[in-house]
């Protein structure tokens, strides 16, 4: 894992970069009891169970061999704030580089952010440690996006699904997993008698089944699920979006859902944040961002999805961006997307435009009033037919 | 800069020049491989045509054979395993199966490019991709290094990468995904084939950039009127270039339509399938339609239709008599031009 790097003065967020989010009501636990004891508390469908605030992840670029010296940092998640609500979808979409990963990575804390905060029913969660972070652990899992290299290939189906209650024996006592591994691959539609098959004798689609059975071991509460279907063919895609959303209501989970491909995005999430080069540019519900987007950057990466129909497509207007995503680790001054922006102007060059409701839209009841970061935001329906 | 454009018109298919023989026509191809488990039929009897100026693609799931058909065609399928037991492919007429080993090389990279999926991987990391570009013109050209150069950056030029002068001592994993692929395109055309065969063009590139790659292949086909083999899996990328598509299904044609005919009405119950199972971006659906099963084992195909344990109409025909690919007809018998489905039951199916 790499060094925590500290923020240098100019690179301090913003506090008030995103002024729209919900306050934290935060859990002050005095000892490890308390908070692994507030962890267990309930959380209401539609109240807010993962609280993300000005989250920011700085991998430091050196020089040198024996003298490291740190000449510059590539700013992979710069500055993020979301909320998760209790038995909600929430969708993250964006090109590859954007950051999107190391979301997920950091909300698992499987690396340690730079700076901000993540509150899981309102507690710190990038503080914890000791028994209340595995106590987290075990409510926030992970299906990954690749079923073929996530799976260790010399364990059986058995022993990778069961291997979480190694380390979490409270959950399934010894005597009881493997007829706890056998439940769960029926729930995820495998035959419960494959326990002892070994993962390459089992196609893709299959795999990633594997894979959500052993995301679903501990009963979690949010899974975080990386681009968990972008392997697959497309007739075995639909089986497993289906899966995942049976799977929802009925363990009534919380899915963070980060892809790229924005139709199966739109499908399954219920809220849906792009991110470009480390930055949220507009969140809104589904409708608000696929029917009434007000971020160029939406409307050129919806624009740019290939229809499966010739005849809506030929009616279609389409953005096409030039050029490739900046480096992240010198990103264009004030708004990211400038560099390949149509609408730029002077001052976008020199202000960072804040993830708030734009001020013609404020007060009003329409679905362009929504969170999205560009000067210049003006609503534009790309998807529908002309 | 960003450049809001109305699609462009696709141009119809021009005539052939050389009286009615087809670019490319591949003939009952038959493709099998040895393996542990057996003999896999990956291909089994594929029929299709190309002409200059055409775009035809190839549609199909992970181990439908569209892969290994291009490149039978290409000529570079690894023989042994592979094996080729039965079939032509007559390129301008002539059976390319029959040629020696010289005539084919000739016909490779002059005549018939490949892009492939992968460019970080098709990619040689170790010379500069002038070097690997300029190779093209040294081979089959015999020009000299610094003539292949100014080619290369030529070439670089016109698949519009910025710069082209300043990069093109520089090596493969310096330029972005969206540009590997740009190079990729620019070897391909670098002798100014006949044929294209475009392997997954944009699989692993993003929708932005998705975009960007297609429109270049397309603006560079009409340039140059060639023909062009698009194999992919995404139903969104094929409406946006072709002009008639096959579904490939477990090594077999399924079935065979102009782009716009088979969105509206498909005539085989696995393209339906597939159809309805691929979410919309323009609406909110409900649960989402999943053919149910897997493909088939290709070492173990299903006696009759492949499709018959997935499908939703299969009958007791269908699992023992093996569909052939029929032409498909209006209701009142009208003849509907390059279509054709392999379904015992393609009648139910356009029309039910």
């Amino acid at each position: 894992m790499a060094e925590p790097t500290k923020l240098a003065k100019d690179d301090e967020p913003q506090d008030d970069a995103t002024p729209n989010v919900s306050e934290v009501e935060t859990v002050e636990a005095a000892s490890e009891e308390e908070a692994v004891a507030a962890l267990d508390a309930h959380v209401e469908r539609g109240e807010p169970i993962l609280q993300v605030r000005n989250l920011v992840k700085h991998f430091p670029l050196t020089q040198g061999i024996l003298f490291k010296k740190q000449i510059g940092a590539v700013k992979a998640v710069d500055g993020i704030s979301f909320d998760l609500y209790q038995g909600e979808t929430l969708g993250i979409v964006g090109e590859s580089g954007c950051g999107k990963s190391t979301v997920a990575k950091l909300l698992m804390n499987l690396e340690q952010a730079t700076a901000g905060e993540i509150f899981y029913k309102g507690q710190d969660i990038t503080r914890l440690s000791g028994r209340a972070l595995k106590a987290v652990r075990r409510n926030i899992q992970m299906v990954f996006q690749d079923p073929y290299t996530s799976l260790n290939p010399r364990m059986t189906v058995g022993d990778i699904i069961g291997e979480p209650f190694d380390i979490h024996p409270e959950v399934a006592p010894k005597g009881d997993r493997r007829r706890k591994v056998q439940e769960l691959l029926d729930v995820v539609g495998l035959n419960p008698e494959y326990v002892n098959r070994y993962p390459h004798q089992f196609s893709g689609g299959q795999r990633q089944r594997i894979g959500i059975a052993r995301g679903l071991a501990l009963n979690p509460e949010i899974i975080i699920c990386d681009e968990p279907v972008s392997a697959l063919d497309v007739s075995v895609q639909a089986q497993v979006i289906n899966l995942m959303e049976r799977l929802q209501d009925e363990f009534n989970l919380s899915y963070v859902f980060i892809a790229h491909d924005l139709s199966i995005v739109r499908h399954i999430s219920d809220r849906v944040g792009v991110m470009y080069l480390g930055k949220m540019a507009e969140i809104g519900t589904d409708t608000q961002i696929y029917d009434h987007p007000t971020h160029p950057y939406t409307q050129a990466l919806l624009s740019a999805v290939p229809v499966p129909d010739p005849d809506a497509r030929e009616g279609r207007e389409r953005i096409i961006l030039t050029g490739d995503v900046p480096s992240p680790a010198n990103p264009p001054s004030g708004c990211r997307f400038r560099t390949r922006c149509w609408k730029a102007q002077d001052k976008c060059a020199e202000e960072v435009p804040l993830l708030a409701v734009p001020e013609r839209f404020q007060g009003t009841d329409s679905p362009a009033a929504h969170e999205s970061a560009c000067h210049f935001a003006e609503e534009k329906d790309v998807v529908h037919a002309a | 800069m960003t450049i809001i454009d109305k699609p462009a018109d696709v141009p119809a298919p021009r005539p052939d020049t050389d009286s009615g023989t087809p670019l490319l026509e591949v003939r009952d191809l038959h493709v099998e491989f040895k393996t542990r488990d057996g003999v896999a039929k990956a291909v089994n009897g594929v029929n299709y045509t190309v002409s200059a100026g055409e775009t035809l693609a190839v549609l199909g799931e992970s181990g439908s054979g569209k892969s290994v058909t291009a490149q039978a065609i290409m000529g570079i399928l690894d023989m042994p395993p592979g094996r080729i037991p039965k079939g032509e492919i007559l390129f301008r007429g002539e059976d390319m199966l029959k040629m020696s080993e010289e005539e084919r090389r000739k016909i490779r990279g002059r005549k018939i490019a490949m892009i492939f999926q992968d460019a970080l991987s098709s990619l040689n990391p170790v010379l500069s991709v002038g070097y690997q570009l300029g190779e093209m013109f040294r081979v089959h050209l015999g020009l000299s290094k610094k003539d292949a150069k100014a080619r290369a950056i030529e070439l670089m030029d016109r698949v519009k990468i910025p710069a082209a002068a300043a990069r093109v001592g520089d090596y493969p994993h310096q330029f972005s995904g969206g540009m590997r692929q740009r190079i990729m395109i620019a070897m391909a055309l670098a002798l100014e084939p006949d044929l294209i065969i475009a392997d997954e063009p944009t699989t692993a590139l993003d929708v932005t950039v998705q975009a960007q790659v297609m429109d270049l292949l397309a603006e560079l086909q009409r340039e140059y009127n060639m023909g062009l083999i698009l194999i992919t899996h995404d139903l969104g990328v094929v409406a946006d270039v072709a002009d008639k598509i096959a579904v490939m299904y477990a090594g077999r044609i399924v079935e065979t339509a102009p782009v716009h005919e088979l969105y509206k009405r498909p005539a085989h119950p696995y393209t339906r399938g597939l159809l309805d199972s691929i979410p919309r971006l323009d609406q909110k659906g409900q649960e989402l339609y999943a053919i149910k099963g897997l493909p088939p084992n290709l070492t173990r195909i299903p006696s009759g239709c492949a499709f018959n344990p997935r499908c939703p109409k299969a009958q007791d025909i269908c699992r023992t008599e093996v569909p052939a690919l029929s032409l498909v007809t209006e209701q009142d018998g009208t003849e509907l031009p390059g279509r054709g489905s392999a379904c015992h039951f393609w009648k139910e199916t356009i029309h039910g």
